[in-house]
């Protein structure tokens, strides 16, 4: 049993819940997740470790209510405990001196690049950092973000904070315009890797994108989290999750992702009727 | 029968096995409960007379685990279960389990003198039945306990090699912990084999049991990610067992495998067994079953995964790329499959699978084949015939072609030694690898094998253990 010492609403509908898991904590790297399974008659679910710290043996992670796992996990509160949880699983990110490292990061993956901003930060990089939200009431940590990085881009669909627009313009305005970047990281929503994705690949710049398909063991078991990259089928949660984006087989893997969309509607609509 | 028994004065020797009640084959489609029905009391009592207690006792080395077979036989002769269960329980901590999925036919029941005659006693069935009476809620008979020696074993993996390690270094006095990945221990018994041939309540009974002697079970602990063998020998055990069995699974390796719709035999089952997809949405983890689903593979794991799939409502079809005779599955589970209506295209090769525009698998192209020199398995091999493409339309596959050991217990102790194929090297008497304080059996040492001889490997090592503890 996983107790929650924390949670924190970042913006309506995803939240930062503090675990303690001091055996994950102890040996967790930026770019790792954790499978966790709410309660006995749960599923597994991958989750990106946002951060940890050894010595409170604490991990956290960072959820979007959207399905039934994501609308049980919100409803427990501190001192309430999650039946299972289990890490660090899959590799860190490749961290070393790059030169200029662009993080992009759409939707609540903000939360999930600050470790690696932190670490590329470390390894001596100058790193770019650009988020993307649909409008301003759904940014959060702007000034963690601004702490963590050389430059800070804001994107926001309508225009209400940052600059209008999503985040691969200003990257690919950078690369027009001959700027350096050594090393692009995108996470977030698969559409936004993959568009980051096609955005640099004219220029010829490595970019990493941190897959997120449907898991059930995470240690390699079954194959589920099979990706296609570069023709050759690498299994993201042993393998992974960070691939080289320009490796990749988007459309499969988008197409693999929608498997289950009629059976997560359905037991959603069980898991929001009140008796549940 | 005087010309069946040689013509001698045996006529009281009765050479037919007693048979065991299963599910009819069109109730049983519709229900993951338990096909084969046991023993009752008074068949057990017939059969356990059918032992002659030959002094030969072939059958007791035929057993991986050396159950003491005649003793526990004549103690359900006499009517004395708890005496019987006692018998077993000395070298076998599972005989639930055991009793059900050990291919008896090669094994103990192999070897028994009344094989040479006719059937065979019916050990596998006997066994069984002691242990389901005993979980019919008799105490278990309490293990001899063993004075503390104040070493501690790890033990990684809580499938059959890692529980029969741990129970048996529990019996001799040792402190053991069990590290599972999973969230419930039992590895392939619990995620692998389904319901329907082993119910997973008597998996669990049974792990009480080995608890019950003293073992300690963390769950939620990936060996290799959450903690490394180095650490777990730093962190004050004196030896380790890795018993993580071969858990991989294999693909075709043929255009369009990663569409929608195809699944290694493992994720179906772990879905099934494991998460009990079969009770969605009761149960959170969902599953999709097809209508024309194809099984390609022809081993246990084959006809478990074709087998689940007709309980939920497909027509399934098992492609085999040899013939009947050469399929690695039990004969028992074959006839099984069969009679729930389950299709065989034998000689038949998965060359490619065929998507629709939403990139689900839509057919499978085959290619059939012929049986031409034996390969270095004994078996022979299968080629090709020119020109004999055909469409199989379906909705679904589950490639169930065999595993391999997970990378990541490699990837963690490098200077552990691998064969090939990803295997751990172990000597074969002790189990012992090359790197020291370190043992190793089951899947991980044979690649994907049996429950009982992951078993008796586990045994093995563990006396090789016990014997290294002592020398500390």
């Amino acid at each position: 049993m996983f107790p929650i010492v924390a949670t924190e609403e970042l913006v309506p509908r995803v939240r930062l819940y503090r675990i303690h898991a001091p055996r994950v904590a102890r040996k967790a790297a930026a770019g790792q997740f954790v499978i966790l399974r709410v309660d006995a008659h749960g599923e597994r679910i991958p989750l990106t470790i946002a951060d940890w710290d050894a010595a409170e043996g604490t991990v956290s992670v960072v959820f979007m209510e959207v399905g039934t796992t994501t609308t049980r996990l919100a409803r427990l509160k501190p001192g309430d405990v999650i039946a299972d949880l289990c890490g660090p699983l899959g590799n860190p990110t490749e961290v070393e001196n790059f030169g200029t490292v662009c993080l992009m990061a759409g939707g609540f993956a903000t939360a999930t690049i600050m470790p690696i901003a932190r670490a590329m930060k470390a390894a001596g990089n100058r790193v770019i950092i650009v988020v993307g939200a649909r409008n301003k009431d759904l940014l959060f940590w702007r000034d963690r973000l601004a702490e963590n990085s050389d430059e800070l881009i804001i994107t926001t669909d309508d225009g209400s904070a940052g600059r209008k627009g999503v985040v691969t313009e200003p990257v690919k305005e950078k690369l027009e315009r001959g700027e350096r970047i050594d090393r692009v990281i995108a996470i977030g929503p698969s559409i936004m890797m993959k568009f980051s994705s096609l955005t640099t690949k004219p220029f010829g710049v490595k970019t990493i994108v941190s897959m997120n398909p449907i898991m059930v063991d995470g240690t390699g078991m079954c194959g589920c989290c099979r990706v296609s990259v570069a023709g050759q089928t690498r299994f993201a949660c042993v393998d992974g999750p960070e691939f080289d984006a320009h490796a990749i087989d988007w459309d499969n893997f988008m197409a693999r992702q929608r498997t289950y969309i009629d059976e997560e509607k359905r037991s959603l609509e069980i898991c929001r009727c009140p008796t549940a | 029968m005087s010309q069946e028994s040689g013509g001698k004065a045996k006529a009281k020797i009765n050479l037919n096995r007693v048979s065991m009640p299963k599910q009819a084959a069109d109730t049983r489609r519709q229900t993951f409960g338990e096909v084969a029905l046991g023993y009752s009391a008074e068949d057990a009592a017939r059969e356990a007379a059918r032992c002659i207690e030959c002094k030969a006792r072939n059958c007791v080395a035929g057993c991986p685990v050396a159950i003491d077979i005649p003793e526990f036989i004549a103690a359900v002769k006499s009517g004395d279960l708890a005496g019987a269960s006692r018998v077993i329980k000395r070298t076998n901590a599972l005989p639930g389990i055991c009793g059900r999925v050990c291919p008896q036919e090669s094994q103990c029941e192999a070897v028994c003198t009344l094989a040479k005659k006719k059937a065979p006693v019916a050990i596998g069935r006997l066994e069984r039945y002691v242990a389901d009476w005993e979980l019919g809620h008799h105490p278990a008979p309490e293990a001899p306990a063993s004075p503390p020696t104040g070493r501690k074993v790890a033990v990684v993996g809580s499938g059959p090699a890692g529980l029969t390690c741990a129970a048996e270094l529990a019996r001799l006095g040792h402190a053991v912990t069990i590290f599972e990945s999973l969230h419930v221990a039992g590895g392939v018994l619990m995620y692998g084999i389904p319901e329907f041939r082993l119910p997973k309540s008597i998996v669990q009974a049974e792990i009480n049991y080995v608890k019950s002697l003293g073992v300690i079970i963390e769950l939620d602990a990936v060996i290799g990610k959450t903690l490394t063998i180095d650490e777990l020998l730093a962190d004050g055990f004196d030896a380790v067992f890795v018993g993580t069995g071969a858990g991989l699974p294999l693909f075709l390796n043929i255009e369009n495998e990663n569409a929608c719709g195809v699944y290694s035999a493992n994720e179906f089952l772990s879905r099934v067994n494991l998460m009990k997809a079969y009770r969605f949405p009761e149960v959170d983890t969902p599953l999709k079953v097809g209508k024309e689903v194809a099984v390609i593979g022809g081993g246990n794991v084959a006809m478990d995964a074709a087998r689940c799939a007709v309980r939920l409502g497909a027509s399934v079809t098992v492609v085999y790329r040899r013939g009947r005779e050469e399929m690695p599955a039990r004969i028992e589970e074959i006839e099984n499959a069969e009679e729930e209506g389950i299709a065989f295209l034998f000689l038949t090769n998965p060359i490619k699978f065929d998507i629709n525009d939403q990139k689900w698998v839509s057919g499978m192209v085959c290619q059939k084949m012929a049986l031409g020199e034996p390969d270095a398995s004994g078996r022979r091999r299968p080629v090709p015939v020119e020109g004999s493409e055909f469409t199989l339309a379906i909705d679904m596959a589950i490639v169930a072609l065999g595993t391999r050991p997970n990378p990541l217990i490699a990837r963690s102790t490098p200077d552990l030694a691998f064969a090939s194929r990803g295997t751990v090297v172990a000597d074969e008497a002790t189990g012992l690898t090359r790197k020291k304080a370190v043992w190793a059996g089951g899947d991980i040492v044979t690649g994907s094998a049996t429950v009982i001889s992951a078993m008796g490997a586990g045994k093995t090592a563990a006396r090789d253990i016990d014997r290294y503890l002592a020398s500390l």
